[in-house]
């Protein structure tokens, strides 16, 4: 007989509360040091660090996101890079508009790229996007959109297991190519960049920096929190079962193609938002956010953290990126071979992560005192 | 008729040995007409220059053309500088030692250049070297410069190679329709000549004269204008077939070791580019070698880096398979982050061996060239290279059929515990097929090699394009990535004139993910058990 525990106990589980604390700690006092603070104290963080750390904050959403379909549906998606890069863009797409005659040409109304490229006016595609809420709804709908159509379409056929993966890699790889061109009216090659403005504060100011800073650490924990309440719930359950054995819970009566597409469509809104963050902390999207390895790259952060964990997934994308900055900052030969390495290790040795490692070895501990740790779902073969 | 011609050639000889000194005493008065400084008597000049035959005329003309021209205007004495500064007399050719002085050079305006232009090719419609009057005849059909017309006539009477003639015939016949106060019946005689030409040039040519000339010539300049379409649109149809097969053969080339790996384990080689970049250095490599020890066994370079890059590239698989792929079956999908994860590191250790940027593979000598079919250009490395991957494909689908290793291997794609309970020892059979995808790959990599960039990045750009061919094809299905990859192809090239070669590309991706949801099993599916796996 197991007693029903409160839900919010559920909800947020031993990882989740520490995870939850860590990430308030660090905001709170990463926040509080940069601004108040003098420049010359040892415990200030510099601006740049902090915007670095949000950076790394909505590449941990990412990775939450991808989690969620990776890890409790079995879906390896090799595009959500994708959403990443179309809700930045969404989000470039105002903040050029924010521009204003600010810019090289000083056109009011035309991005200086289009000035350049001789359009006379607006695409009918940028209209309503000098509008914040209209940016941030396109910001969650339009990668929403994409997946709900790619995932209705595929799991409705039952694309599954590398099939899907190729698909969705083929989708970012077709993205890449269109955002490359001039004429699709997103900058082509250079992207959008040279942005001033966000809701009239200027980008580059250090207030701006640190609330994008702690705005991305209150998406992440909403990220998580969403998350967390998928997979805790009835649905969350069947979602596993489909993971586990995806015939038997079709066999069962479940709509696995319904419950699927639940899970790819907030996932890629989830990714939309985690680009709309990252691109006015970087100050730039280009194509190359399309480029299929960095949606791979971003699959490894998930599976060093530890997949079907979302604490993992963040964690792996903070250390994975963490490891990058300083990699290609003192060893640039070595980052490749790293992580070429780490993709490798990962996949032979570590197939639940680092918090699978740390589990592992609690759970020991915890059987030398006599208590039965409590059955943990292991994530099953393909 | 050739003894004739002989007999007349022996005549001109002998006239020429006897009339040579006072030739070389007319040619030093005809070079005098250029020591001056009027424009329309230099311009007089360079035509009688050009029609005097002197052996030096084409080396002063060019010399003018240069500004290398030089006069004495005390005697009216011409000279020529070369290349090393050295003076020449223009009427003999020798050297002047020591340099003459009080020179002033022979001026120039645009006039004076156009007609140097203008005589230099009618010298060489008179070259010794056929290639030479071929390309003096193209250059007098664009310009169409009726002055030449005297010397284009010398110079059809005097040919006597076919192809040569044609070019100088169409060269006349374009002057003939575009210069003034010619007959009709000539014209149309021309146009004839002009549409059979049946390009572009020629097409745009007839275009204006359908305009301007006299009712007949109008319809004989029409009716030829839309045999020339005709004959164009079957070009380009050829055209795009031949360009689809090649860029079809080099997918199927780098997508077929990709088959098989995908095919017999199932699992996804994301290192197969990676292969085909080590088959491409190792022609590198070989090629090296070639040119510092032994330059004179260039053309050899390729036949011995095919082997090499087999072995090379199959070994580095047979590796990773042992290594890795071994610990990782019945897990696809971490196999595919592993490979990955491989594929990074043969990046970065190729570029920390042979650096970032592009190494040069170049061409033996069967490789370069081309030549015409139906007005279609076929470049011998382009031809070899479809030939080569239709050999390589025989090649394996000979090994799967007829050796026992084939057999072996196709029944482990086919039921893999079924085949091992019939004593077919499974890792082995997955190890070699895995170096044998892995040195097919290496293979490709060498012919690669001859149309591509040999750079770390060479595998990345054909990793998706080899699973989009694998997955359309159906997998375990060497005819399905065949058919798939001429497909592919030859779609790729119908869609660029009308899309350009990016959007051609997107709506093909676009397609193959629409198509994977209608049969997420390829075009030719393996039937039976083996596909519920």
């Amino acid at each position: 007989m197991m007693t029903r525990q409160p839900f919010i106990l559920t909800l947020i589980d031993g990882k989740g509360r520490i995870f939850l604390g860590i990430l308030v700690a660090v905001t709170v006092l990463v926040a509080a040091s940069n601004l108040m603070l003098p420049p010359t104290s040892a415990l200030h963080v510099p601006t740049y660090a902090v915007s670095l750390m949000g950076k790394y904050l909505c590449y941990a959403l990412l990775a939450v996101a991808l989690d969620l379909v990776w890890g409790y549906c079995g879906i390896l998606s090799l595009g959500h890079g994708a959403f990443f890069a179309l809700g930045g863009y969404a989000m470039g797409m105002y903040l050029m508009r924010q521009i204003g005659t600010r810019g090289v040409y000083g056109n009011p109304v035309l991005p200086d790229f289009m000035v350049f490229l001789n359009w006379q006016e607006l695409p009918w595609y940028w209209y309503g996007f000098s509008s914040f809420p209209f940016a941030m709804l396109m910001v969650v709908l339009v990668p929403g959109l994409l997946a709900f159509v790619f995932g209705w379409l595929a799991f409705r056929s039952r694309v599954t297991g590398v099939y899907l993966s190729i698909i969705t890699q083929a989708m970012t790889f077709a993205l890449l190519l269109a955002f490359f061109r001039n004429d699709m009216g997103f900058g082509g090659n250079n992207g959008l960049t040279d942005f001033k403005d966000l809701l009239g504060f200027n980008i580059q100011a250090q207030g701006m920096r640190v609330t994008l800073f702690s705005v991305s650490a209150l998406a992440l924990a909403l990220g998580y929190l969403v998350a967390r309440v998928m997979v805790t719930s009835t649905y969350g359950k069947v979602l596993i079962a489909i993971r586990d054995a995806e015939s038997r819970a079709r066999f069962l009566g479940y709509r696995v193609e319904h419950y699927k597409l639940l899970a790819f469509t907030v996932s890629a809104m989830m990714a939309g938002i985690a680009g709309a963050l990252y691109v006015p902390q970087v100050g730039i999207i280009n194509p190359q956010e399309f480029a299929p390895a960095n949606s791979i790259e971003a699959v490894i952060w998930v599976a060093v953290g530890g997949r079907g964990t979302l604490v993992g997934a963040a964690l792996g994308a903070v250390v994975v990126n963490f490891a990058k900055t300083w990699l290609t900052g003192a060893l640039p030969e070595i980052w490749l071979f790293a992580l070429g390495a780490l993709f490798v290790v990962v996949t032979l040795y570590m197939p639940k992560g680092i918090l699978g490692l740390f589990q592992t070895f609690t759970r020991r501990r915890r059987a030398d005192d006599g208590v039965a740790g409590t059955p943990v779902p292991q994530p099953a073969a393909e | 008729m050739s003894s004739m011609i002989r007999l007349l050639s022996l005549l001109g000889i002998l006239v020429a040995a006897v009339v040579q000194p006072a030739l070389a005493q007319d040619a030093k008065a005809t070079f005098a007409t250029l020591a001056t400084d009027n424009y329309a008597d230099i311009e007089k000049g360079i035509g009688a220059i050009a029609e005097s035959g002197a052996p030096t005329a084409e080396a002063v003309l060019n010399a003018l053309g240069d500004n290398r021209l030089l006069y004495r205007p005390s005697d009216k004495a011409l000279f020529y500088k070369d290349a090393s500064g050295a003076f020449h007399d223009a009427a003999t050719g020798a050297v002047v030692t020591p340099a003459p002085t009080g020179l002033k050079p022979v001026r120039l305006n645009n006039r004076v250049r156009r007609a140097v232009e203008a005589a230099v090719g009618t010298l060489t419609l008179m070259s010794p070297e056929a290639a030479k009057r071929r390309q003096a005849a193209e250059a007098v059909f664009r310009s169409r410069d009726a002055a030449t017309l005297p010397a284009l006539a010398k110079a059809i009477a005097a040919e006597r190679d076919d192809g040569v003639k044609q070019a100088l015939r169409q060269a006349q016949a374009a002057i003939f329709l575009t210069a003034d106060g010619i007959a009709d019946s000539d014209r149309i005689a021309a146009v004839d000549i002009v549409a059979a030409r049946g390009d572009q040039d020629a097409r745009s040519m007839l275009i204006q004269v359908a305009g301007r000339g006299s009712p007949v010539l109008k319809l004989a300049a029409e009716t030829a204008i839309e045999a020339i379409d005709r004959r164009l649109a079957i070009a380009a149809t050829v055209q795009n077939i031949w360009y689809g097969l090649s860029l079809g053969s080099v997918l199927l080339l780098a997508a077929i070791g990709l088959a098989i790996t995908f095919g017999v384990m199932g699992i996804i080689n994301m290192a197969h580019g990676e292969m085909v970049m080590i088959g491409a250095y190792t022609t590198f490599v070989v090629q090296e070698i070639c040119r510092t020890r032994f330059p004179g066994l260039f053309d050899w370079s390729l036949p011995v880096a095919l082997p090499l890059a087999f072995l090379v590239a199959g070994g580095v698989g047979a590796l990773i398979e042992r290594l890795v792929i071994r610990h990782l079956y019945g897990r696809p999908l971490e196999t595919l982050l592993a490979t990955w994860g491989i594929s990074l590191i043969l990046q970065q250790a190729v570029r920390s061996i042979f650096g970032p940027t592009n190494r040069e593979v170049g061409a033996p000598s069967y490789m370069s060239g081309a030549f015409d079919v139906m007005g279609v250009t076929i470049t011998y490395g382009r031809l070899w290279i479809v030939i080569f991957s239709l050999f390589v494909f025989l090649g394996l689908i000979a090994v799967l059929k007829l050796t026992p290793f084939g057999l072996r291997m196709r029944a482990v794609t086919q039921n893999r515990r079924m085949a091992s309970a019939m004593g077919i020892r499974t890792p082995r059979v997955d190890m070699l097929a895995f170096a044998l995808g892995s040195g097919i790959a290496g293979i490709a990599g060498v012919a690669l090699s001859q149309i591509d960039n040999v750079s770390p990045n060479l595998g990345q750009s054909y990793i998706i394009d080899s699973f989009m061919v694998v997955v359309f094809g159906g997998v375990g299905n060497l005819w399905g990535t065949f058919v798939s990859a001429l497909t592919l192809g030859v779609a790729n090239k119908f869609l660029e004139p009308y899309a350009g070669a990016v959007l051609g590309k997107i709506l093909l991706l676009v397609f193959l993910i629409l198509f994977i949801q209608k049969r997420p099993r390829g075009l030719f599916a393996l039937k039976g058990r083996s596909v519920e796996a």
